[in-house]
């Protein structure tokens, strides 16, 4: 076995036994990276250099006896969380230079506690999409089959994990763009609680929804870094100021008396008849658990697309009016008036889906349209908040399919927005009520592409879900693998 | 029709884009087809039901009104793509 096929808690186990050192596991990393990131494109930047100055300082610390939780761990991080010095894309040609004077309260916790950030991961520009081919720069694959999306928007994060590349990613979730690469790639991904992990140094896409949170091999990894991200910072006013439960000690606990739910609306006849069974094996694994399986009904469920597509983009058209070749990189002025350079900065700057969400968003919010769209999304979001506070009477969380489909050919919904939004149904709702959600493998298709299954719960109870998919991953027992990748 | 090729270039020009020709066309097309879907929200009635904005509401957070360390103009200025010593410079506006 070598270094880079070991899990995070396996790696902290050698590194503190002195078996391996942080610049051997992050040799291996990188001898991966050089193998297989030609045909998986993980990464919009890669610093080899960086990342072993960085293991010989985890290698220090942990001679001493002093590392932190993710001490000497090679990781990647998405391109949206800002790096001092180190550039920041988002995807972005308009952020193609942008170097941030800071970094990311996420990224200040990695680096204090020793981890070894290797390379900025791959997405959707400005993490808008589902299949990372919104990227304006390599597009990453998924390494499960090569021709197939990785997922998105944090595809890259997704692929780096699930390739062997690195032994966790942090990656951000407005709709579900962690928990459904993390589902095309076969790993586990985690969106906490809207407020539990700071977003300062986040590049905001939709505020009320962006939430950053781990991708990782397994679920006690996915805990680990929870541990290390959680918790509150007064530099973001939507952190919410409430201790951080150890994670790690929810894993052992039996199910016994939790109360599982099945929202009946998640399992329409639409369903692809593989994700379907793959959910069941999970329900079935629950009750065998000792977990009692509950029917429930999420009936406002069916609204969450229109919901949400008009409540993302409304954000974002406003978070993106930044943009706009004065204070950033990218400036493009082809007459002497102000108003075209704006124009002919962010026409070049941006891609056709940006540009998309921001027409659609400016649209919601304008004169004249504002009850109609914006207003409107937002009491359906009401009615679906209610839904779940319903739910919750019932049961302690729910399980249901991440995507409804395993992972698609490259191309295939690339000229179709709208199919492309509909890919997200599952996902939605979880940011839209700002719950925690968990995406954990849960089996694979007939042409071998990994299928996630999902699990939802009310807010702050994010050790609940990891005890839950712990089970399910020791219930299903699947083989752990690193695919082969073959260019 | 939902919207219409004017009112699409009427919203581009509020949103800072250009749009013209084959983009304008597309654009106009695929926005009617999202607009057209979104429109199932009419299906639910929503009168008296309060709006949400943040799922998880949290009151204002404030702090001391004292002065603290932040980034230096520098630092600030450093990704402008034109600036001087304390301004970003931009193309002349009146």
């Amino acid at each position: 076995m070598e270094p880079y096929e070991l899990t995070i808690a396996e790696a902290n186990t050698l590194l503190a036994e002195k078996k391996l050192s942080s610049v051997e596991l992050t040799r291996s990393c990188l001898e991966r990276i050089e193998a297989t990131e030609k045909a998986i494109s993980s990464f919009i930047s890669l610093d080899p250099e960086l990342a072993l100055q960085a293991a010989a300082k985890a290698d220090l610390h942990l001679q001493s006896g002093e590392g932190g939780g993710l001490c000497g761990v090679p990781l990647s991080v998405k391109d949206l969380l800002c790096t001092r010095d180190r550039t920041t894309t988002c995807g972005s040609k308009i952020l193609e230079n942008f170097a941030p004077p800071y970094d990311a309260t996420v990224v200040e916790k990695l680096n204090s506690e020793g981890a070894v950030i290797v390379g900025k991961a791959a997405m959707d520009e400005f993490a808008m999409g589902s299949t990372s081919e919104n990227c304006a720069y390599d597009i990453p694959s998924n390494p499960w089959n090569i021709e197939c999306v990785a997922g998105g928007s944090s595809g890259g994060s997704a692929s780096s994990v699930a390739s062997g590349q690195v032994l966790g990613s942090l990656g951000s979730d407005t709709g579900g763009s962690i928990r459904q690469p993390a589902s095309l790639c076969g790993i586990v991904g985690m969106k906490p609680t809207y407020g539990r992990v700071s977003r300062y140094g986040l590049v905001a896409f939709a505020s009320s929804l962006d939430q950053i949170g781990p991708l990782t091999r397994d679920v006690s990894d996915c805990a680990l870094m929870m541990q290390t991200i959680c918790g509150y910072d007064r530099r973001d006013s939507t952190s919410v100021d409430r201790p951080v439960e150890d994670y790690s000690s929810f894993l052992t606990q039996g199910l016994r008396g939790v109360r599982v739910g099945v929202p009946r609306e998640y399992f329409s006849d639409g369903l692809d008849p593989e994700v379907h069974k793959v959910v069941m094996d999970g329900v079935g694994v629950l009750r065998a658990a000792g977990a009692e399986i509950v029917d429930v009904s999420i009936p406002h469920i069916d609204y969450c697309v229109a919901a949400y597509y008009l409540i993302a983009p409304a954000e974002a058209s406003s978070n993106l009016a930044r943009y706009d070749g004065v204070a950033y990189g990218f400036r493009k002025a082809v007459t002497s008036d102000l108003v075209d350079m704006y124009k002919d900065t962010r026409s070049q700057g941006f891609g056709p889906e940006v540009k998309r969400r921001i027409l659609i968003g400016t649209y919601a919010l304008s004169s004249g349209y504002y009850d109609a769209y914006y207003k409107k999304a937002s009491q359906v979001r009401t009615l679906l908040l209610n839904d779940f506070k319903r739910a919750w009477e019932s049961c302690d969380l729910l399980i249901s399919p991440v995507s409804p489909t395993p992972a698609w050919k490259k191309g295939e919904k690339a000229d179709d927005p709208l199919a492309m939004y509909l890919s997200d149904i599952f996902t939605l709702s979880t940011n839209l009520a700002g719950l925690p959600g968990l995406s954990v493998p849960g089996g694979y298709s007939i042409s071998g592409l990994p299928i996630g299954i999902q699990l939802q719960g009310p807010h702050f109870h994010e050790g609940e879900l990891l005890k839950c998919g712990f089970n399910l991953e020791k219930g299903l027992n699947l083989e752990r693998q690193i695919p082969a990748i073959t260019a | 029709m939902k919207i219409t090729r004017q009112e699409v270039e009427h919203v581009a020009h509020l949103a800072r884009l250009h749009l013209e020709g084959e983009e304008l066309d597309l654009m106009t097309e695929q926005l009617d087809m999202i607009l057209s879907y979104v429109a199932k929200l009419e299906e639910l009635d929503t009168e008296g039901v309060e709006p949400t904005t943040h799922a998880f509401s949290i009151t204002n957070a404030f702090r001391e009104d004292v002065v603290e360390p932040s980034l230096d103009q520098e630092k600030a200025l450093a990704n402008g793509p034109e600036h001087n010593e304390d301004s970003f410079v931009v193309p002349r506006v009146i």
